[in-house]
């Protein structure tokens, strides 16, 4: 595992050479424009890189989690924001459905969504439920046979183009966080609308919104899992979400050392080359060994999850680790710029911003110690 | 239809450089890539493919790890791969190497087409394709820009500069192909997975029954006189390339990237 068989460092190299040709190009536009790079998503979905892990019975490609990551991280080397739209509609909508949907659920949304034929969503956090997920207020009331769900979510990944939600509603507040369940819901669900796209510090494209619910009449064909189970469903869906992430900061981090490479290589001061001082070796040899470090954590819990051992722990500190070194990486790439590094002509500023973000979603760098204590068994 | 595609591995030809005492090219650190153009004669194929069905066999002749050339093509979705490798084979020039991928037709057998690319970025002589057609004695249609096949016809736009030949040929017949003929599609994970499972074979001269004096150094003619690199009167110079506007928005971005602008 600390090598990557022939079969990956191809899908690794076609991963490359897209994101090289397709996604870099767009990265600093989409960025200053907030603009959501929807052409992209059809071409990874021509590709078949929108249900990568999902089996082919599913309309996926049947790839591994390692082949998965390899995916995420070559699309955050160059753009952030291209990562996370993929990383959200695979882990966080497809994954659940996969695992916990019914047939019926599979077919009818599980299998365009691998094709890339629809976009995926997730709904957990609310504006009083962030960390604490358990303080749900949308509540799903169950009327004959279907369930009427009101409420709001906010912070939701790729929300106005997204055609299928994963969300999240009390449906017995007496039972606490067993009183939470989980439905599949359609967009232009009669009282379902999006919010506007919140204006964010990074990953400016990926269009972040609130969802409203009001009366939202969901079929009870429509829940997915049992009722109940909601909460469960929604932390094993971010274990599988952390790798994800893990991975996208493994490529910030690999992205912005890379283009501070070529950088200090290029640039004369003092009549030297700045990759000729050794503040700068040293410097760059300390970011990419962290990198590799927080490459090798994700790769083990990617390899975990693909070997089906328990990977929570793994996956916690693969996300901990690669998130706060993305965010240590990218400030180091941008000192090393000096001056033309805080400017919007070099892509490292971006990479700061969009870096940070990786240490909140999806579980802060502070709810992973949690797991990872919990895990040690520290009380 | 059954269509052949020719592909050849070459160094990154962005990566370069030669030894300035031997004139040798210099190898070492070198990345090997398929052959740009030869992407465009994969693409072609498979476009054929999906429109009359058939299958595509992609051939390539080299070294043992020239092997990734057609990793890649099995990648793109071609569905067969020959590797022609022998030590006897090194040393071929186009005469040589167009007798050896010729008799790998032959043993293929029952083709419709053969593709390649219009030239290699390695040794630039656009020969290879044209040579082949010569040695099985099929049509060929060099500097295609558009390629169909019709009843039994494959018909194509000769790109002459500013002018466009249209011109057509009796199947078997042989292509080759430029640049601006489509957009070569990436090597998708589906297909990477599958093509471990896919027909794969390596033959050598003698499973080709190749004549040994005409292949490799025997078999070549022609010689290299002498390699030199061009004398850089100026360091700094930098070439545009492409349509006019193109090249006009490089040029600023670069005085922009220079801080000029």
């Amino acid at each position: 595992m600390f090598k990557l068989d022939d079969e990956h460092l191809q899908l690794q190299a076609t991963f490359r050479e897209f994101a090289e040709n397709e996604v870099k190009p767009l990265a600093k536009e989409i960025d200053e424009s907030e603009r959501f790079p929807i052409e992209t998503i059809e071409k990874m979905a021509a590709m078949g890189m929108m249900g990568l892990p999902i089996p082919e019975a599913y309309g996926g490609s049947g790839l591994d989690q390692m082949g998965y990551v390899l995916a995420v991280e070559e699309l955050a080397k160059v753009c952030a924001t291209t990562s996370i739209i993929l990383s959200a509609h695979t882990s966080l909508c497809c994954w659940p459905i996969l695992k916990f949907g019914t047939e019926e659920q599979k077919q009818k949304y599980l299998v365009p969504l691998a094709r890339g034929e629809k976009i995926g969503a997730f709904a957990l956090t609310e504006p009083a439920a962030g960390t604490d997920a358990s303080m749900q207020q949308s509540s799903a009331i169950l009327e004959g046979d279907h369930y009427v769900l009101n409420g709001s979510k906010i912070f939701i990944t790729s929300a106005p183009y997204a055609d299928v939600f994963i969300v999240f509603a009390m449906t017995d507040k007496e039972q606490g966080t067993r009183g939470i369940t989980a439905f599949i819901l359609e967009k232009g669900m009669p009282g379902f609308t999006v919010g506007k796209p919140e204006n964010k510090m990074g990953l400016r494209a990926s269009a972040t919104c609130e969802l409203f619910f009001d009366n939202v009449s969901v079929p009870m064909e429509n829940r997915l899992g049992d009722e109940g189970r909601g909460f469960r469903i929604a932390m094993a869906t971010l274990d599988g979400g952390r790798i994800g992430v893990a991975a996208q900061s493994v490529g910030i981090a690999q992205g912005a050392i890379d283009e501070t490479v070529k950088y200090t290589s290029e640039r004369i001061q003092f009549g030297r080359r700045i990759s000729q001082f050794q503040n700068t070796q040293f410097t760059l040899a300390d970011m990419q060994t962290r990198t590799d470090a927080a490459r090798l954590l994700m790769w083990r819990a990617a390899d975990a999850e693909t070997n089906n051992d328990p990977y929570s722990h793994f996956a916690a500190m693969a996300k901990l680790f690669s998130a706060e070194n993305a965010s240590y990486v990218t400030n180091r790439a941008v000192q090393l710029f000096g001056g033309y590094g805080y400017t919007k002509e070099y892509p490292v500023e971006r990479m700061m911003r969009d870096a940070k973000v990786t240490e909140i979603y999806e579980g802060t760098s502070e709810v992973q110690r949690m797991v990872v204590s919990g895990w040690m068994g520290v009380k | 239809m059954k269509i052949l595609v020719y592909v050849k591995q070459v160094p990154d030809t962005d990566d370069v450089r030669l030894d300035p005492k031997t004139g040798n090219l210099l190898r070492e650190g070198v990345k090997s890539i398929l052959n740009p153009l030869d992407a465009n004669a994969i693409e072609a194929a498979l476009q054929l493919r999906e429109k009359h069905g058939g299958t595509v066999a992609a051939v390539c002749m080299g070294p043992p790890q020239a092997e990734e050339a057609l990793k890649k093509a099995l990648g793109m979705g071609c569905d067969e791969a020959y590797l022609l490798s022998d030590r006897a084979f090194g040393g071929a020039d186009t005469l040589a190497t167009s007798y050896t991928l010729a008799k790998a037709a032959e043993k293929i057998g029952e083709y419709d087409l053969l593709l390649f690319g219009r030239h290699a970025i390695d040794g630039d002589t656009a020969q290879t394709g044209p040579a082949v057609a010569a040695q099985l004695g099929i049509p060929q249609i060099t500097l295609a820009g558009s390629i169909s096949v019709e009843d039994g016809w494959v018909c194509c736009d000769r790109m002459l500069g500013d002018m466009r030949q249209r011109v057509r040929a009796k199947l078997p017949a042989a292509v080759t192909v430029c640049g601006d003929i489509n957009k070569p599609r990436y090597a998708t994970p589906i297909n990477i997975m599958k093509a471990s499972k896919k027909p794969r074979s390596t033959w050598n001269a003698a499973d080709l029954g190749c004549e040994a004096s005409r292949i490799g150094v025997p078999g070549s003619p022609s010689s290299t006189k002498g390699l030199f690199e061009p004398e850089k009167h100026n360091a700094d110079t930098v070439y545009f390339t492409g349509e006019l506007d193109a090249m006009i928005k490089a040029f600023a971005d670069m005085l922009q990237s220079e801080h000029i602008i």
